[in-house]
């Protein structure tokens, strides 16, 4: 069985805004620097998948449209 | 809605079906992507997008066509509101908004956006404001606030040499044929959904038929104000506010002539 990952993140849209950085209230996101994308960003990237609510807020001020967010199972909760 | 497949994940947010499946051209932290998001949520949501014609402006958004699956206009500088009536009266079972910045709403689209409220023709104009021209290279606005300084109000707007700040959202609430007029903001995570919730409001309306609807939408422009996207949002947040309170103006019910 595969880790539960909450998000996905479609690095290529990215542009590195870090408006979802400050919104996390998990700080569980960052600027990957090892990757520049097909733009010339540095595109975010979830540092600590188990911190992740799954609470849809990086989703809702993205303005790029990045993120999938998807429920964690209910077994992972506890 | 379709549910993804590919894994056994439970998709609780994704990307809405009526965007384009493409980069934007605008700026890192641009609200004017939060803004399409949300008009693009409640297309999905409202089942909108089959039938729907998106008006057009010239400003940063000129190019919102290539964003959005419905049919699209593109119109004059400030004329989106005369466009959006010929295209709303030819087609009436349509749902017909434009998107329009504040250089295009408030200044040199003045006219046509009190005469279209005047008339409450059934159509929702999205207000972008973000106080500059951001698409020319950050010049004062009509509603550039007071001491702020633009790239043509080096040492910060003066009201005796550029006036004040035009409220022209209230301004427009106070016409009988206005339906509904809204202001709201993308500067945190709260007042984006608010902001989605007036957007609903306003497209209800417009597809009740009560006249004409606006929602101004306080946003950022990080490059022409010279910030970062979150600097730029919190200052929306902290100064913006203050000169243009967020709420419902005015909630008609129905204020349109009946024959429309
Ligand atoms: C008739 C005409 N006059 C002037 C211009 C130059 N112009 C292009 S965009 C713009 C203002 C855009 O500002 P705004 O509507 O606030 O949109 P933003 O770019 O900030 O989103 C102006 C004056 C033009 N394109 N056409
Ligand atoms: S879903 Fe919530 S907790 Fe998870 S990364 Fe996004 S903002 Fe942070
Ligand atoms: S110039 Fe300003 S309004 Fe235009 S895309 Fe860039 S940040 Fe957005």
């Amino acid at each position: 069985m595969t880790h539960f990952v909450p998000l996905d993140i479609a690095t290529d849209r990215c542009k590195g805004c870090e408006l979802c950085i400050g919104a996390c209230p998990h700080h569980v996101l960052a600027l990957d620097e090892s990757v520049v994308n097909a733009l010339g960003y540095h595109p975010v990237t979830l540092t600590d998948p188990d911190e992740c609510t799954s609470c849809v807020i990086c989703a809702r001020v993205c303005p790029d449209t990045v993120f999938t967010v998807y429920a964690r199972p209910k077994a992972d909760v506890s | 809605m379709t549910v993804q497949l590919t894994d056994n994940r439970r998709v609780i947010y994704r990307r809405p079906d009526a965007l384009q499946d493409k980069s934007t051209h605008y700026c890192p932290g641009c609200g004017h992507g939060i803004v399409h998001r949300l008009v693009a949520e409640l297309f999905d949501e409202m089942k909108l997008t089959g039938r729907t014609i998106g008006v057009g402006s010239v400003g940063c958004s000129v190019f919102a066509y290539e964003y959005f699956k419905t049919d699209f206009v593109e119109s004059p500088h400030g004329r989106a509101p005369a466009v959006a009536t010929g295209v709303r009266r030819v087609q009436p079972d349509k749902f017909v908004f434009t998107y329009q910045g504040d250089g295009d709403l408030a200044a040199i689209g003045t006219a046509e956006i009190v005469h279209a409220a005047a008339r409450g023709e059934n159509i929702t104009a999205i207000f972008v404001n973000n106080g500059i021209y951001g698409m020319t290279g950050g010049q004062m606005a009509p509603t550039t606030l007071l001491g702020q300084k633009t790239t043509s109000s080096p040492l910060g707007r003066d009201p005796v040499l550029a006036g004040y700040p035009v409220p022209i959202t209230e301004m427009l609430a106070l016409v009988p044929g206005t339906a509904y007029a809204a202001r709201g903001s993308v500067a945190t995570p709260q007042l984006v959904g608010r902001a989605k919730s007036l957007l609903k409001r306003a497209f209800e309306l417009q597809e009740a038929k009560a006249g004409f609807t606006i929602v101004e939408i306080l946003s950022n422009c990080p490059v022409g104000w010279g910030m970062t996207a979150p600097a730029s949002m919190e200052h929306v947040e902290k100064d913006v506010i203050g000169t243009y309170p967020l709420g419902v103006l005015v909630d008609r019910a129905k204020a349109g002539p009946e024959s429309k």
